[in-house]
Order: C-alpha cells, then sequence, then structure tokens
C-alpha cells in the first residue's frame, strides 16, 4: 500500500486552523454572508401565506396605530405631518430593535452549524443585521410614497442625513449584537433582558413626542438625550425625509431640529464604531468558550 | 508559541503540548445555584478532555484515531478542524481542512438538504460556481432521493451522515477529518464510503481516521495514535497499535472478518 504518486504538495502556510481575525474574517467570506442573509430572510416568512407582504402591512399597522391613537384620540399630535414624524422614528427603532433582538439569539438559533464547523462566529450578528436593514427597504417604500404625496422633493443634505443614520444604526446595532450573542450562549436571560431593554428605546426618542418637547422641558439637559445615537438617527431620518413633508420646512427646521444635528450625528457614528471595536474585543474574549457551551 | 517555520514544508498537523479542560457545570439555574452554595456542594469543575498531547503528521499520512469513549478524540478533531481552540498548546494545519466530526455534519436542521448542502459547502471554503459543478455529483453520492427538498432534522440519522459525508468528501481538502463516519448508515453506504476514503488517501491528503474497527483501521491507515483520557497513550505503525487497543479486552473475534473491516463502530 505504498504506492507512488501519493506525494502532494500543499501550498499553503502551517497556521492555526481557528478563524482569528473577527469582523475582517466576516468581509473576506461575502458569499457565505450571502448565504446566511438569504436564508434568514426567506426562513422568517416560510410557510405564510402572504408572505413578504407583511414586511409592507406591519409597518403600515404600527402607522396607523400611532397616528390613530397618538394623533387623533390624544390630540398629542401638535406637530405638523405628525404620522411622518412618527414613522421616521418608527424605522429607525425598528431597524435597531431587530438588529438588537435577533442578533442578540443568532448564535445560539445557529449552534448546529457553530458546534461542528469553523467559521467566524460573528458571521451570524452580522447577517441579523443585514436581515434587518434589508426590511427596512419597504418601510422606505411606504415613506417614500407617503413623503411624496405631502410634497416632500429629496435634497442632498437629507440623503446624507439618512445614509448617516442608517450608519449610526447599522454600526451601534452591529456591536450590541456582537456583545450579547456571545453573552447569550452563556445566559439565555441575555435574550429575554434585550427584548425588555428594547421596549423602551421607542420612548427615548423623539418619536411619539417632537424634540422641541425635550428642548423645552429639560432645557441645558436636552443636550444629554442628543448622546443617545439613536435619537439622533431619529433626528436625522426626520430631517431627511419629515422636514420636506412639512407645509413650511425652513421652520420646521428652525423649530424641531436641533442646531449642530450633524455634529452630534458624527459624533454618533464615531462613538458607536469605538463601541464596535470594544465589542470585538469582549467577543473575541468569550468565543473560545462558545462551541463547548452550546453543545 | 510554536514557530511554523520550525516544521518541514511537508507537515501537515501540528499538535504540540495541547490540552482542553471542559467546564461541567452542575447546576444550571440561579436557583440551583443558590441551593448548592447554601450547601456547600461544588457549582461546577473543570475536567481536562486533552491533556498535553503532541504530535505531528506529514501530508498524505494516514492516522488511525483509536480509544476508548470519552478519551477525546473528538474534542482533539475539533482543535484540528478549528471549532475549538486549545486552552494551552499550538495547534498548526496546512491547508484546507474538510470531514465529519462527531459522525455528524454542521447542518442546520430547519434548512433543506439543499440548502444545507450550499451552506456547508460554503462554510467549508467553496465558491458558488464549485458548488454549482459538484452539486449533482454531491446528491448522487449522498442518494437520498426526493429528501433533497425536505429539511434535514426530518431526515434518519444515516440520510445525514451520508450527506454530510458526501459535501465532505467533494472539497478539494488538504486534511480529511472522519470520526466514526461509519457508525451510522447501511452496509452498502459504508463500502462506498470506505472506497472514497481510500482515494483521498490515495491522492495524497491528509488523512485522520476515527474507529473502533481494527480491520478498517488496518486497510486505510499507515499509524496509530492512541488517547486514553486525554494523553496519548500509543503512537506508532499501525498493528502495534491495534494490539495496545485491544490490551485489556477479550482478543479479536475473527468471526466475521467483513464486520471487523466495515464495523460496528459505536
Ligand atoms: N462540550 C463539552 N462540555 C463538557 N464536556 C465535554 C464536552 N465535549 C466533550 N466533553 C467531554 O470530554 C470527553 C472527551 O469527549 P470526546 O472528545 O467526544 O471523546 P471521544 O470522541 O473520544 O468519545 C468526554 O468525557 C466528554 O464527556
Ligand atoms: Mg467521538
Amino acid at each position: 500500500m505504498t504506492e507512488a504518486g501519493r506525494h502532494r504538495v500543499v501550498d499553503a502556510p502551517l497556521a492555526p486552523p481557528a478563524p482569528t481575525a473577527g469582523l475582517l474574517d466576516v468581509l473576506g467570506r461575502r458569499y457565505l454572508l450571502k448565504l446566511l442573509v438569504r436564508r434568514e430572510i426567506s426562513a422568517r416568512y416560510q410557510g405564510s401565506f402572504l408572505g413578504f407582504i407583511w414586511s409592507y402591512i406591519n409597518p403600515l399597522s404600527q402607522l396607523f396605530i400611532f397616528w390613530f391613537v397618538f394623533g387623533y384620540i390624544i390630540g398629542r399630535g401638535t406637530v405638523d405631518k405628525y404620522a411622518v414624524h412618527v414613522f421616521c422614528g418608527l424605522i429607525v427603532v425598528h431597524f435597531f430593535t431587530e438588529t438588537f433582538n435577533a442578533g442578540t439569539r443568532s448564535i445560539v438559533r445557529n449552534k448546529a452549524l457553530v458546534r461542528k464547523m469553523a467559521m467566524p462566529k460573528e458571521m451570524f450578528p452580522v447577517a441579523s443585521m443585514l436581515v434587518s436593514l434589508y426590511h427596512v427597504g419597504p418601510q422606505l417604500v411606504i415613506l417614500t410614497v407617503v413623503c411624496l404625496f405631502c410634497g416632500w422633493t429629496p435634497d442632498p443634505l437629507g440623503m446624507l442625513a439618512f445614509a448617516l443614520a442608517l450608519a449610526i444604526i447599522a454600526v451601534l446595532g452591529t456591536a450590541l449584537a456582537l456583545m450579547f450573542s456571545a453573552a447569550n450562549v452563556f445566559f439565555r436571560d441575555f435574550a429575554s433582558a434585550v427584548t425588555i431593554l428594547t421596549n423602551f428605546v421607542r420612548f427615548g426618542v423623539p418619536m411619539i413626542y417632537p424634540y422641541t418637547l425635550v428642548d423645552q422641558r429639560f432645557g441645558r439637559f436636552a443636550e444629554l438625550y442628543l448622546f443617545n445615537p439613536i435619537a439622533d438617527a431619529v433626528l436625522l431620518v426626520q430631517r431627511a425625509f419629515w422636514v420636506g413633508s412639512t407645509d413650511d420646512p425652513d421652520a420646521t427646521i428652525a423649530e424641531h431640529i436641533p442646531d449642530d444635528l450633524f455634529v452630534y450625528g458624527v459624533g454618533a457614528l464615531v462613538g458607536s464604531v469605538v463601541l464596535l471595536g470594544i465589542a470585538q474585543l469582549v467577543f473575541t474574549r468569550l468565543e473560545n468558550k462558545i462551541p463547548e457551551r452550546l453543545s | 508559541m510554536t514557530d511554523p517555520a520550525a516544521y518541514d514544508a511537508d507537515t501537515s498537523i501540528v499538535v504540540d503540548h495541547v490540552s482542553k479542560d471542559f467546564t461541567l457545570r452542575y447546576h444550571r439555574t440561579a436557583k440551583q445555584m443558590a441551593v448548592a452554595m447554601v450547601k456547600g456542594r461544588d457549582i461546577s469543575d473543570t475536567f481536562s478532555a486533552l491533556d498535553d498531547v503532541s504530535f505531528t503528521v506529514k501530508q498524505g499520512e494516514s492516522i488511525g484515531l483509536m480509544g476508548l469513549n470519552g478519551s477525546g478524540k473528538s474534542t482533539l478533531l475539533k482543535l484540528i478542524n478549528g471549532v475549538m481552540k486549545p486552552d494551552s498548546g499550538t495547534v498548526l494545519t496546512r491547508g484546507r481542512i474538510a470531514g465529519l466530526i462527531a459522525t455528524g455534519a454542521g447542518f442546520h436542521p430547519q434548512l433543506t438538504g439543499r440548502e444545507n448542502v450550499y451552506l456547508n459547502a460554503a462554510i467549508l471554503g467553496m465558491t458558488e460556481p464549485e458548488t454549482q459543478r459538484k452539486f449533482d455529483s454531491i446528491v448522487e453520492f449522498a442518494d437520498i432521493g426526493r429528501f433533497l427538498e425536505t429539511p434535514v432534522g426530518n431526515y434518519s440519522s444515516g440520510m445525514f451522515a451520508r450527506l454530510g459525508f458526501a459535501v465532505a468528501i467533494h472539497v478539494d481538502s488538504d486534511i480529511f477529518l472522519a470520526d466514526e463516519v461509519l457508525a451510522v448508515g447501511d452496509r452498502p453506504f459504508k463500502r462506498k464510503c470506505m472506497e472514497k476514503m481510500q482515494e483521498i488517501r490515495e491522492s495524497g491528503r491528509t488523512l485522520v481516521y476515527v474507529s473502533h474497527a481494527a480491520g478498517s483501521v488496518r486497510k486505510m491507515c499507515d499509524r496509530v495514535i492512541v488517547l486514553e483520557k486525554g494523553r496519548v497513550g500509543f503512537d506508532g505503525p499501525v498493528d502495534e497499535g491495534i494490539r495496545y487497543v485491544k490490551y485489556d479486552e477479550d482478543s479479536t473475534k475473527p468471526e466475521d472478518q467483513e464486520d471487523d473491516e466495515l464495523g460496528s463502530d459505536v
């Protein structure tokens, strides 16, 4: 059994077999990422008759509830085009909470893979973020249609604001999902805690109430409110879509949009990137024990 | 750290002073932990699954990894394929790795066979065109028929293993790990697997083959490593290794030669 021709020269370095570059490894494996994202998207509506239409029904119903309860019954809708004001917030809040919630559960949910296959585990929270980002699409379509109907026209600064808002939430959401997905392997309590935590998010952003209210009530402490990256992202989206939908955009900006919103926005992005770096460090420390804890 | 440059160019696997501990948790919930603490019992304990294991494997070598249940064979393979990292020591490998660990593939139970083939292949480093090209051949080897479109959670353990093995052998790997692949699956499939692994071996890939079936190890391997409670008990020629594992068992009963080869691999 010592046939000749069993010689094989492997042109690769001798290296540790486990992936070590964390999020950078994820960037290098875009095909796998695409498969994971596609799988999760199709899994969400598996066995459902209306399928993808739910992605439209869901935000529409929320929009209606907020408009009806707060704008109509309670009469809180003191700002012009209140429904658009709320919807701008909803998009951001949804994107964030979906990323955070699904991302936190992502590693445990994929334990069959994590237990046996060598792959960068950061893949799973990142995929959750991309799935949530994908679902921003239908909401954006609804928002755009409603805004156009209100006489909104796109402006470059507004689009920049929107892109900045998405970037903030994408990075912040990934950072939190990364940290909590690892923690959730050790104690499943984290997933439950995150669900409760995300319930509060919508009240900490100027969605149901306008930012002016915060400004009036808290005076100089309103600045602290703007240290919340999610609040900044909501305001940026409102700057992008709601402002242009109101009857007098200039007056709306002057009254409801903080002066240095973009400064806060860029600050929020930088802060989120720093948090992502910390999250990667935490993840790397916990990661070694993940496969054995899942069996 | 071990310096990769210190090894020859034909070194395929390096396991250098590797140890791996597991934490055994006796109590999982806050209530249980509180009760245990009050009663002064241990909450957790560490258990050494691998203890200072060292060996190197040359490219193209075929290793039979033997040892009793719980001796650390699967854990060692998990360290070699990078699912786990050692607590201390170094594992180095050269080239692509494919194979099956603890009989099953990393399949997602809710996905269909088809989806799992693509996902699994992607994780093992295959590109989309490469998978498409090999897809028919994979399905043919797995021979699971109509079940290709049903979730693998509904597969029998034999079908599950077949599909996993089919994907693994189609990866153009340099190292192939086979952990009790023959334990499940019927006789015709076992024979097919043996043939395939023989092919893999002849193509010059490094093979690490875990089995309790002495006959198949004898047929397949050039060297045997025996693990005993996480330590290397024996590392050397095949026949001697097989004798070493069987030292405390009643002598081999060569009643059914084929059974010995294909393994009643439990
Ligand atoms: N995730 C885990 N957590 C705790 N103990 C484990 C885990 N995986 C394996 N073990 C223990 O490590 C030992 C070695 O297991 P394994 O490598 O599967 O043995 P083998 O494959 O040789 O039968 C066993 O005693 C097993 O109980
Ligand atoms: Mg085993």
